[in-house]
């Protein structure tokens, strides 16, 4: 049973999935100087990665909006007496972080260009292998090749930031692999049970399976320890800082952009639409473990010194924000999921890269270090209050719709849901502005402040595309709700459909 | 009679003597002429493995089915790669002698009858053929105090073990009447049928075997011996017999005592979730690169073993899986070590490895892959090894099994990763010397099978389908 099913004409997904593989075979078979090879390697880790967002642009065109399953399908056997098979397809849900991906990985090549020196071959390499991955997790319709794709991010990032990090990245770079490996083989264990149970591995199959309710507990307890550790959520988020303080800029960003997405896109991909009565019963849990990471991680990047530390924490937070609204299981709190998924993605990716802009310069990261910056860089100041206002929330940017969606879907479980997920927004504004006063505002203290230079035309192309996406997610978010509307709407009335028996029985034991 | 089903048998141990007596008449040294020699019989014997007819063969002493070929023709893959890259390194080390490939090969006769016994008295004969020439090959570097003490250590504990299963043997038959395993089967399809003595002999026969593959607590041998004894020995160690073991454990539990599952399980389960603590545990404190491989193959023994505490023809399909994918990447790291060489003289520590990313970024990223593999991280075969083997323990809801496997597997994932930290993200060292190009070619088909296992699964899934399909009927 090999078919094609796709409105493209061509198998578009396998392409962007496997195309930078593609890139990372011919930089390994660069000769030459240091020099040489280094240069070949940018280069050609820059076409491959724009080849395949100009590819990933035809999914943005014909994809159908008013369709809630799967498109582009592609299916090849690969384990049929298994009924494994090797899917590729997209839905709402996805389509919106393929194209994530494939957009930062090309911004995260050029903010490497000159960051980046040594050994430059093989951070061009990892850094394909790595979209490759991306890529092929979230357009994965099937649970064995979501697994891999999921578990094999691991590689790539343990390299980038074991080799190119910071000086405490050995420590990072091992805590980061052996806290998402843990969390990964419980979720193996699900599948295996999953698979069992229904017989295939086939996601759209397995959403319509039924599990009975204490298996689903069990295995929502699985999925839960692998998608909260990747998310991270409160209190098994401590990797994140380490990870993000010691990666280099572009990992920073990649990690934030697109690799947070995982935990809370297995939860919008499995948790929720598979186990619905496990998700009923255990939404309190999450709800209170995502305010306790609202509230407490917004308290703990208040206190921090190191740049990069305040945004990973800051991070935290706002992935506190995206599971409230997915354990509410109502549309406006999984569409501001969503969407503050897709906006967390552009503007924490965008922050690392503000970070990132002047540790190149200055080579720290410590708050206390800088100040005044508005006198030398005032492009650089309007870039930064731009994704600073973002980050908080302010209307017209990317920040606002997703954070004002998932109240609305809170209030309609609990207002004081609502309420303690809503501080979020109001401490955030503190530890932002905070951080904006120290860093741009005051006078210039330091000698080496006085001769820094504003952003360079590299830097402007790095920014350039993320400043329109904020804005434009901003000021006409439908462009972008339109696509998910249709999965999403599927998704939650199915939920619903399947709790129903459920909740007339209660109804009649409490008249 | 039908004597054809031992054809390949029969065939390797002729070879055998032939180079013998060519490596005594011949002056000077016979080391190359004597291993090329030796790898043909492989690929000869490996032949008439896949060509033969099936059936019994000597009265009931040989079978040839797809259980047995399946596990011969992947000794012999083991053996013969472990001849190839054998063949530099006892030269430059001063041990090149003609007798080594030799040693080999009648090891490996051992093994093929091993993986073809059909009665227990075949299995003893087969089981020490193998045994007498591993414990010459332990010692083989005789200067080196070592490699002489794993020799001897070795010698007297698989001595020791040895007699376990011979006094089994002899229970078993005792009490049933019978040696011959389809009979046994056919006796024992019962819980009732089993005496206490019977299942005492059971047990011996089980420890017995256990200390062959190296399970825990039945392990105390496999790091002593694999550090002391001369590496390309180690690899032989590590690969072809942990298969012919295993598949002698698979074919005595699965066609004689298929019907007492009950009755052992537990005892393979314990002796499973030890071997993988351990292998995961004792594994993270040590420096020397070999006692490290050791560790970990203790530990893959343990999840090999999972497949067998099943007890199902599923199960020993995992096992069976688990066994090629072992295989291959065990002979890839392997022959890593190998190319661990400075200005002559093999180095075995692991801190020799730092930096080794900047110097030799191929064999770096060859050991990564091996190393990802062991880890059992996807893309690499050896997740798909685990895969298969979770995937028949859930399925007979052992979930303390898979719960304590998976657990395991990440903290193994440890020092599988503090290899790759040392080599990608530590200053350089010291380079090595360059690698012999049969290593190289080696190390290279062997990475990619590893690498690229994700691409063609069932092939392998389907052999080891049909070999685990005359087991547990």
């Amino acid at each position: 049973m090999n078919e094609l099913g796709n409105a493209a004409g061509f198998p578009v997904l396998s392409l962007i999935t496997w195309l930078p593989l593609v890139g990372c075979a011919i930089i390994m078979a660069v000769r030459g100087t240091e020099q040489e090879v280094a240069a070949n390697a940018r280069w050609t880790a820059l076409w491959t990665s724009l080849i395949v967002l100009a590819l990933s642009l035809v999914l943005w065109v014909k994809f159908d909006q008013a369709e809630p399953g799967f498109q582009f399908n592609e299916h090849l056997d690969w384990l049929p007496e298994y009924r494994v098979g090797y899917g590729m397809g997209v839905d709402g849900i996805s389509v919106l972080f393929v194209l994530l991906s494939t957009v930062l990985t090309p911004v995260c090549i050029v903010a490497s260009w000159e960051s980046i020196q040594t050994r430059v071959r093989e951070f061009m390499m990892s850094f394909l292998i790595l979209e490759t991955m991306m890529v092929g997790m979230f357009c994965a319709t099937d649970f064995v090749v979501f697994y891999m794709f999921f578990e094999a991010v691991l590689i790539p990032m343990y390299l980038i930031i074991g080799i190119w990090g910071g000086p405490r990245r050995v420590y990072a770079a091992v805590k980061f692999f052996l806290y998402t490996l843990t969390g990964s083989v419980l979720m193996l264990l699900a599948l295996i049970a999953m698979w069992l149970q229904a017989g295939t591995t086939d996601i759209a199959t397995l959403t319509q399976t039924v599990f009975p309710p204490h298996m689903q507990t069990w295995l929502f307890l699985a999925l839960f320890a692998s998608f909260a550790v990747k998310v991270p959520m409160w209190p098994v988020h401590t990797w994140l800082p380490d990870a993000h303080v010691e990666a280099p800029t572009a990992g920073s960003v990649i990690l934030a952009g697109v690799l947070l997405k995982m935990g809370a896109y297995g939860f919008l991909r499995f948790s929720v639409p598979m186990l619905p009565d496990a998700t009923a019963y255990f939404a309190p849990f999450v709800f209170t473990l995502s305010v306790v990471a609202v509230i407490y991680t917004s308290l703990v990047a208040l206190a921090q010194e190191d740049m990069k530390k305040l945004i990973a924490y800051s991070s935290v937070a706002h992935m506190g924000v995206v599971t409230i609204g997915i354990f509410t299981v109502n549309v406006q709190g999984i569409s501001g999921a969503l969407f503050q998924m897709l906006s967390h993605g552009v503007v924490s990716g965008a922050l690392f890269l503000i970070v990132g802009v002047v540790y190149d310069r200055i080579h720290s990261r410590e708050i206390a270090r800088y100040g005044g910056l508005a006198d030398r860089m005032p492009a650089y100041a309007l870039v930064f209050m731009l994704f600073m206002m973002a980050s908080v929330g302010l209307p017209g940017t990317a920040g606002f719709v997703g954070e004002f969606l998932v109240i609305i879907g809170a209030l309609q479980v609990n207002f004081w849901l609502a309420l303690l997920g809503g501080a979020g927004m109001i401490l955030g504004a503190a530890y932002m502005l905070f951080l904006y006063r120290r860093v741009i505002f005051g006078r210039i203290t330091r000698d080496d402040l006085r001769h820094i230079l504003d952003l360079s035309p590299r830097e402007w192309a790095v920014f350039a595309p993320l400043i329109v996406l904020t804005l434009w997610m901003g000021i006409y978010p439908s462009s972008f709700t339109a696509y998910f509307d249709a999965t999403v709407g599927a998704m939650v009335s199915r939920n619903q459909a399947a709790l129903a028996p459920a909740t007339k029985l209660a109804g009649t034991a409490h008249p | 009679m039908n004597w054809t089903i031992a054809l390949p048998e029969i065939v390797l141990a002729c070879i055998g003597m032939a180079i013998l007596v060519f490596g005594v008449l011949r002056k000077q040294d016979s080391t190359v002429p004597a291993t090329m020699m030796t790898i043909g019989g492989y690929l000869i014997a490996g032949m008439l493995c896949v060509t033969r007819t099936t059936g019994y063969g000597f009265n009931g002493q040989f079978v040839a089915d797809p259980f047995s070929a399946f596990n011969q023709v992947l000794i012999l893959a083991g053996a013969g790669l472990s001849a190839v890259m054998a063949m530099d390194w006892i030269r430059s080390q001063g041990i090149g002698r003609f007798e080594f490939p030799v040693l080999m090969l009648f090891a490996t006769v051992g093994m093929l009858v091993m993986a073809g016994a059909s009665n227990l008295m075949t299995l003893y004969l087969g089981l020490e053929l193998q045994s007498l020439a591993l414990y010459v090959l332990a010692a083989f570097a005789r200067d080196d105090l070592r490699s002489s003490e794993a020799g001897l250590k070795y010698f007297v504990l698989s001595g020791l073990a040895s007699g376990l299963l011979l006094y089994g043997v002899s229970l078993v038959y005792g009490f049933s009447g019978t040696m011959d395993l389809a009979a046994l089967g056919d006796l024992l399809q019962s819980p009732e049928a089993a005496s206490p003595g019977l299942v005492i002999g059971i047990v011996f026969v089980l420890v017995g075997l256990a200390f062959k593959v190296s399970a825990v607590p039945f392990h105390m041998w496999t790091p002593d011996v694999y550090e002391g004894a001369p590496t390309p020995v180690t690899v032989f160690f590590a690969t072809a017999p942990k298969v012919a073991a295993m598949a002698l454990l698979l074919r005595v539990m699965g066609t004689s005592f298929g019907g007492l599952v009950g009755a052992w399980q537990s005892l393979v389960v314990i002796v499973s979730i030890c071997s993988m603590l351990l292998g995961a545990l004792a594994a993270i404190g040590q420096t020397n690169i070999k006692r490290l491989m050791a560790y970990s193959s203790i530990g893959h023994m343990g999840y090999a073993l999972i497949g067998l505490a099943v007890g199902t023809a599923d199960g020993a399909r995992g096992t069976l899986v688990y066994m090629v994918i072992y295989l291959f990447m065990t002979l890839g790291t392997f022959g890593c070590i190998l190319a661990m060489r400075r200005s002559g003289k093999p180095v075995e520590k692991i801190a020799d490895l730092s930096g080794l990313a900047a110097n030799d970024p191929a064999l770096a990223m060859a050991l990564a892959v091996f190393m990802f593999s062991l880890a059992g991280i996807p893309l690499m075969s050896g997740f798909f090894a685990k895969l298969y083997i979770f995937l028949a323990a859930v399925q007979q809801g052992l979930w303390a099994l898979a719960v304590i496997g998976v657990l395991t597997s990440v903290i193994g994932a440890f020092y599988y990763i503090r290899i790759i930290k040392v080599m990608y993200f530590d200053a350089p060292a010291e380079r090595f010397d360059a690698r012999p190009a049969a290593l190289s070619l080696v190390v290279t088909a062997t990475g990619l099978f590893t690498a690229f296992f994700f691409l063609f699964p069932a092939p392998v899934v389907a052999a080891a389908q049909a070999a685990a399909g005359v087991l547990f009927r």
